[in-house]
């Protein structure tokens, strides 16, 4: 074992109390970070899956048609006041090359074309509005995975079969293998079989949304050949709107990213982000100043100690060694009875209250990366706080250490 | 007596600490300490033989004058380059043990090794178990040092001083906390290990008696060496 590490553990070892108290601290510290983490890791990953589980992160669409003023042949305007037209449900041009372009990014996950449009759903003499979406079955799994929503039946939407949401069956009707029509614009309808029926856990979607094959959206919506919105997934979630932008910028389409679309979610999730690490942050400041005055008071206890090792021919950086690894270790010991301390407390807490489907009403994300960040960050202020104990040490005059300690 | 076999010469030491009246401490001060001598520094309280013990020991440097060790001049190295000269020339015994309280005897007497190689050795037990063996702690060595007697325990701080084989012991009134038939057992084995090692001692002393066997008696007076018998 080196000089140093042995000198380090023995002083931990002979100032005992002083070393348990500490330790406490230090353990408690870690504890609050990563209970207070992992239980706003949870819940942010809850509310996250909740509202993101059935939204693509950026959604692609073709550019808005704009009307241009009407110039006289001097370029001249001659109407000032434009009205806005009406946006048509239009094609995005080259949507294949679109897709491969997409799918070579590093950041992308899933990219998957989509027709969506209104429609009416009629089944006898009842109908409903409904929302039509022309998937590809294999590329959209990346972006929204029907198979585990399903309630009943198969995911089966090639030619006319299609998936309805459990609402719009429970308002219809409707079972696996029943017809419904299915009525667009401009009259274009075709009847359909029920092949399976979801529930994506969101009432309006489930009574809204109707999965159809992607040649037939693209019938029904009349855009033969082409596609509404091709829909983007990305491996960070907080990269979506820095993606979004990028791809705007390189092919000039309408590109809405989910923080757009859900701003106030994002506020509130990035206000509890805020505030979980300015309590993370005085909590490690506390840690801090417990270690470097337990060090403190050790360099002081220690003088003579130290001033005969340096007169037997310890070098100052080894003495400012000595101390820096008392601070690593008393870290690095405290960080693990913290995670002990705060796994224990954030499991307590999850299964403390459940919804009524039994998932936890507080769901705590204990990851192997918050537990490793804990172990640095400890370790870091352990540093940290021994620093200016350890200058001390390290400066001590000898002569004076031993003779007036 | 020839030039190379000095262990260690002071030539004009001067000190003073800084301060609103002149407070020199030492006036040129001329020592010299050859191989295999065993020196008595006896002296007033006050007299400077702390401030003394403290440049021989590379502890502290000198206002003026030069301090050479086994020919190295030292008064203008750097802090690592004394340090590293005092590890390996010097050794030290003072009137307190200092020994760490949790390490064991035989650890207590190796640490200076372990610091000078920065981890553990076989050799170093071996080496710190022999000279506990030759003085007489043969069976002490696994146990704390805190739970020797005092004597025992300066026994131990003289194999620690010893274990890096220095060419010079700085004993700053090893026995003056000591009764006084430990006191002399611990004189003993200092003069045992002088003669048969050739290590030179320099040994601060109230006690006439064993500054009178010692082979020379330097008398320290208002910071000026007066008699060097």
């Amino acid at each position: 074992m080196r000089f140093e590490l042995q000198m380090a553990l023995r002083f931990l070892k002979e100032g005992r109390m002083q070393t348990a108290l500490i330790l406490a601290g230090i353990s408690t510290g870690v504890g609050v970070i990563i209970f207070l983490s992992a239980l706003i890791g949870g819940l942010q990953e809850s509310i996250i899956d909740r509202t993101l589980g059935t939204q693509a992160h950026v959604t692609l669409r073709p550019p808005e048609e704009e009307a241009r003023p009407q110039l006289d042949r001097s370029g001249e305007t001659i109407l000032e006041h434009i009205q806005r037209p009406a946006q048509r449900l239009r094609s995005i041009l080259g949507w294949p090359q679109l897709l491969a372009d997409l799918r070579r990014r590093p950041e992308v996950t899933a990219a998957s074309p989509t027709v969506a449009g209104s429609a009416f759903a009629l089944r006898g003499t009842a109908n409903r509005s409904v929302a039509l979406r022309g998937v590809d079955p294999d590329s959209y799994s990346g972006i929204l995975d029907l198979r585990t929503k399903l309630t009943d039946g198969t995911l089966d939407v090639t030619g006319t079969h299609i998936i309805v949401g459990v609402e719009l069956a429970k308002e219809l009707g409707l079972s696996v293998g029943d017809t419904l029509r299915l009525t667009a614009p401009e009259e274009r309808s075709e009847v359909f079989t029920i092949s399976g029926i979801f529930d994506v856990g969101n009432k309006d979607l489930n009574l809204r949304w109707v999965y159809i094959s992607l040649r037939e959206g693209q019938t029904l919506m009349n855009l033969s050949g082409g596609v509404s919105t091709v829909e983007v997934k990305v491996r960070d979630i907080f990269s979506a709107e820095k993606e979004a932008q990028e791809i705007h910028a390189a092919t000039g389409l309408k590109a809405d990213s989910w923080m757009i679309l859900n701003s106030e979610l994002l506020i509130g999730l990035r206000g509890q982000s805020s505030s979980s690490v300015m309590i993370q942050f005085f909590v490690i400041v506390a840690v801090m100043l417990g270690i470097a005055s337990v060090l403190v008071v050790s360099v002081i206890q220690r003088g003579r100690q130290i001033g005969i090792l340096r007169a037997f021919g310890t070098r100052r950086g080894q003495v400012l060694r000595i101390f820096l690894l008392q601070g690593g270790i008393l870290g690095l010991v405290g960080s693990l009875g913290g995670i002990v301390l705060g796994t224990v407390l954030a499991l307590f807490f999850q299964n403390l209250v459940s919804n009524q489907d039994g998932t936890p009403i507080f769901p705590v994300a204990l990851t192997a990366a918050l537990y490793a960040r804990s172990l640095l960050v400890a370790l870091i202020t352990g540093l940290v706080g021994a620093w200016l104990p350890a200058r001390r040490a390290a400066n001590l005059d000898p002569a004076v250490a031993i003779r007036y300690e | 007596m020839n030039e190379c076999s000095a262990v260690i010469q002071l030539h004009q030491v001067r000190k003073s600490y800084p301060g609103a009246v002149s407070s020199e401490v030492l006036h040129g001060i001329d020592i010299r300490i050859d191989q295999g001598e065993f020196v008595a520094l006896v002296g007033p309280s006050g007299s400077g033989k702390s401030t003394l013990l403290n440049i021989l020991g590379l502890l502290d440097r000198p206002s003026s004058g030069s301090v050479e060790i086994l020919g190295r001049e030292c008064t203008e190295m750097d802090d690592a380059g004394l340090t590293t000269l005092r590890g390996h020339s010097l050794g030290f015994v003072f009137q307190f043990h200092h020994l760490l309280p949790s390490f064991s005897a035989e650890e207590n007497v190796f640490l200076p090794m372990l610091a000078d190689a920065g981890h553990f050795k076989p050799e170093m037990r071996t080496r710190a178990r022999d000279l506990l063996a030759r003085i007489g702690l043969d069976g002490f060595e696994t146990g704390p040092a805190s739970q020797l007697s005092g004597g025992q325990q300066q026994r131990v701080a003289i194999a620690r001083a010893l274990v890096m084989n220095p060419a010079l012991v700085l004993a700053d009134e090893p026995t003056g906390n000591l009764d006084r038939a430990s006191g002399q057992q611990v004189f003993e084995f200092m003069r045992r290990f002088n003669r048969e090692l050739g290590t030179a001692f320099l040994l601060v002393t109230h006690d006439p008696a064993l500054a009178a066997r010692c082979d020379r008696i330097l008398t320290l007076e208002d910071g000026s060496l007066v008699t060097q018998e």
